[in-house]
């Protein structure tokens, strides 16, 4: 079982994340991780979805995806080369006297300082979702009290791209 | 104009003939716009299941998109049951549902539901109209994407001061959905495998579903078949896509298909799946089902393809246009020794019955046949007496079967066959088969089938019990009949002729050869109460967990 990043384009319309969420509810499939904003067009939302499956999974889900008329494109990055990037925000427990030890953790991670407590420190990091598992695991000690992340974003490394400029046919081809 | 005067313009440009509905407070600027179209036929239902099936019932007879209308709340989920029908046996239609007003929406106003989630699941496409300028695009891709492409329902929510609100109206000329566009043209080079394929196979099977009479491609399959010698099974869906008495025709496959439909399956060497979706019901088990074929697949919707079982050849496309490209590519080889074998079979395992008991179910279809010849139009409802038309009635002419498949929805029939009556010229025979636990979810339909003056001849085949399911009971159950024999029926010839419908009942096959003829031409609207042995199952079936090779025929 390999995890795919999917890169699903779609209508800025309301009820659009509703319809793919109930889409993988219903038929079954798991959602790993999801992150949802909107592009450079404002008619346009990205989604970008990570699901985990063999590849007649992964095949399924794209095809019942496509069949939402508010799907304008789809495109499995995970064959191609990729960057991702995630966001956390972490809030950890920190006593003054741990601060100094607790910000060089964060300075090997590059994560940055974004609030300060009086017995509590709150960083951002963005890293790929490894960097960030390893950011949360050395903080742990300490005692997160609050964490947060966005979910994977992901776009195609070098000159091409996803988006709907240059959009292909969306007639499925008889692969 | 306000919106609901735009709306029934926007009907009326989309050629609407016929609207089913039931009105109410949230669909009241509607109703009003209505009463001044002359274009537009409204036939009010009893129940808003009625509508929405009648809807469907008219869609699927005439090959026009089935329109219905409802109040919001209980009228919108009324509708829930008929709409998940349509969007399983892909049915195009376009419902309309009445809102609460735009500032009451979330509140749980009075009558408030959010059909457009509920119904999420269960359309082709929703929407819930918050835009009065909106209207008439919305109008026009619902239409457009509930015909195009896989049919299928699509649902239009409009608050009702979205309504009543002014609107300056243009109607579009084009659709523009740039995440929808049906593949129609078949990769030339998957045609061309195709055609080589069915040049080297020994004993080639076609497996025709919906998709052939959605596709209106029954000439080309007739073609193909004769063409290429090679015995034609249907679904339940598709039955009626190709002529019923014709040599190579092998009835329905699956669970209660002819063994000699499912043999041929078990023993072909190549599979070619036509506009079907290999269902649970007719794969059955899936290691067993066609186990020594090369599998080519053609399906307007790509999702269905490799979806069950692995495909050796996929094609996505519209299967008349794909058909009319393969045809020409197309080689005779001599299929003797193949089709010799399809006739030992059919020879081997013939449908049969039991006539020693009473009035067997299997002889009143036989006999609706001889009497109609497939020139009628037949209507069902679902179970036993569904399964029965299925096996011994003889589709002649596309479209002449109107049924609930994958849905399996009781109470379908009646208000069904209200709009496939709807839908045909006056004096075309429709005769709706039914059960007396499926008519009894619906009966209520009977009005509007009296108010509409609808000439329907309803045969009911009555064994006092839910008959599929007191059947399951027998074979999986030990014979505990729980819940599946009524203790009180209604006097159903009495009930019909309350609703001013002449009825007859058969209680013996010398009723029947007597009296049917009669029945089926008298003019107007007919009822016959058939008295059927409860004890009778559907036969052969495959039991659970079996494959279709491995069918039995005796109880």
């Amino acid at each position: 079982m390999e995890k795919h990043t999917l890169a699903v384009l779609v209508e800025n319309s309301p009820g659009v994340l509703t319809r793919v969420a109930g889409l993988f509810a219903r038929r079954g499939f798991n959602i790993d991780s999801l992150a949802v904003g909107r592009t450079d067009r404002d008619d346009v939302s990205r989604m970008t979805i990570v699901v985990e499956g063999d590849k007649p999974f992964i095949e399924q889900v794209t095809k019942q995806l496509h069949k939402l008329i508010d799907v304008i494109k789809i495109s499995n990055i995970t064959e191609d080369e990729y960057v991702d990037r995630e966001l956390v925000m972490i809030k950890v427990t920190a006593e003054p006297s741990q601060r100094v030890e607790i910000m060089h953790i964060a300075g090997i991670f590059r994560a940055r300082v974004v609030d300060l407590g009086s017995k509590t420190l709150t960083f951002e990091c963005t890293g790929t979702e490894g960097k960030i598992n390893a950011f949360e695991e050395s903080l742990r000690p300490y005692g997160i009290k609050e964490l947060v992340r966005t979910g994977k974003i992901a776009m195609l490394r070098g000159s091409k791209y996803v988006a709907l400029s240059l959009a292909p046919s969306r007639e499925v081809e008889n692969a | 104009m306000t919106v609901a005067e735009a709306l029934i313009e926007c009907l009326e440009r989309e050629n609407v003939e016929i609207v089913f509905g039931y009105p109410g407070g949230a669909v009241l600027p509607i109703y009003d716009a209505l009463y001044h179209s002359t274009k537009i036929k409204h036939v009010l239902v009893r129940h808003e299941q009625g509508g929405v099936h009648a809807a469907d019932g008219y869609a699927r007879v005439s090959g026009k998109v089935g329109v219905c209308i409802a109040t919001s709340g209980p009228g919108a989920t009324n509708l829930v049951t008929g709409i998940a029908n349509a969007y399983m046996d892909s049915v195009p239609l376009v419902l309309f549902t009445g809102q609460v007003p735009r500032i009451q929406i979330g509140t749980d106003a009075f009558q408030e539901v959010d059909i457009t989630g509920i119904t999420l699941p269960i359309t082709k496409h929703n929407y819930l109209l918050k835009d009065p300028s909106k209207l008439p695009v919305v109008v026009k891709n619902a239409f457009h994407v509930a015909a195009t492409g896989r049919p299928g329902p699509v649902l239009i929510d409009i608050p009702k001061d979205v309504a009543q609100a002014i609107i300056s109206f243009k109607y579009p000329s084009t659709v523009k959905l740039r995440g929808y566009k049906p593949t129609y043209k078949g990769h030339p080079s998957k045609i061309s495998e195709i055609a080589k394929l069915v040049g080297k196979a020994k004993r080639p099977v076609i497996y025709a579903g919906g998709g052939v009479l959605a596709s209106q491609a029954s000439e080309e399959l007739l073609k193909l078949a004769e063409a290429i010698s090679a015995p034609v099974t249907n679904t339940f869906m598709g039955l009626a896509g190709f002529p019923g008495d014709h040599p190579l025709f092998l009835g329905m496959l699956g669970l209660h298909g002819t063994r000699y439909a499912n043999l041929a399956i078990t023993e072909c060497d190549l599979l070619i799946g036509l506009g079907a979706r290999f269902d649970d019901r007719v794969v059955m088990n899936i290691n067993s089902f066609a186990p020594h074929a090369t599998v080519v697949h053609i399906d307007i919707d790509p999702a269905e393809i490799g979806k069950v079982i692995a495909t050796n050849v996929p094609l996505v496309g519209d299967v008349k246009m794909i058909l009319k490209e393969l045809l020409p590519l197309i080689e005779k080889v001599d299929r003797s020794e193949w089709l010799e074998r399809i006739q030992a079979l059919k020879a081997q395992y013939p449908l049969s019955y039991d006539r020693e008991s009473g009035l067997k179910p299997q002889f009143i279809i036989e006999q609706l046949w001889k009497c109609t010849k497939g020139d009628a139009t037949i209507v069902t409802d679902v179970g036993q007496h569904q399964m029965w038309v299925a096996q011994y009635y003889h589709f002649k002419k596309p479209r002449s079967l109107v049924s609930s498949g994958g849905l399996g929805c009781m109470g379908f029939g009646l208000p069904a066959s209200v709009g496939a009556a709807l839908a045909l010229p006056p004096g075309s025979k429709v005769i709706l088969v039914t059960g007396d636990g499926s008519i009894q979810m619906t009966i209520q339909e009977l009005a509007t089938m009296m108010e509409q003056c609808l000439n329907v001849k309803i045969i009911l085949l009555n064994n006092s019990a839910l008959g599929m399911v007191r059947q399951l009971q027998e074979y999986y159950c030990e014979g505990r009949h729980m819940a599946t024999h009524f203790q009180f029926h209604p006097d159903f010839e009495a009930l019909a002729k309350a609703y001013g419908i002449p009825a007859y009942t058969f209680k013996t096959e010398e009723d029947v050869i007597k009296g049917l003829p009669e029945f089926l031409d008298s003019p107007g609207p007919a009822f016959v109460n058939c008295i059927i042995p409860r004890e009778e199952n559907v036969l052969p079936m495959v039991p659970a967990g079996k494959g279709i090779g491995e069918s039995v025929e005796c109880g």
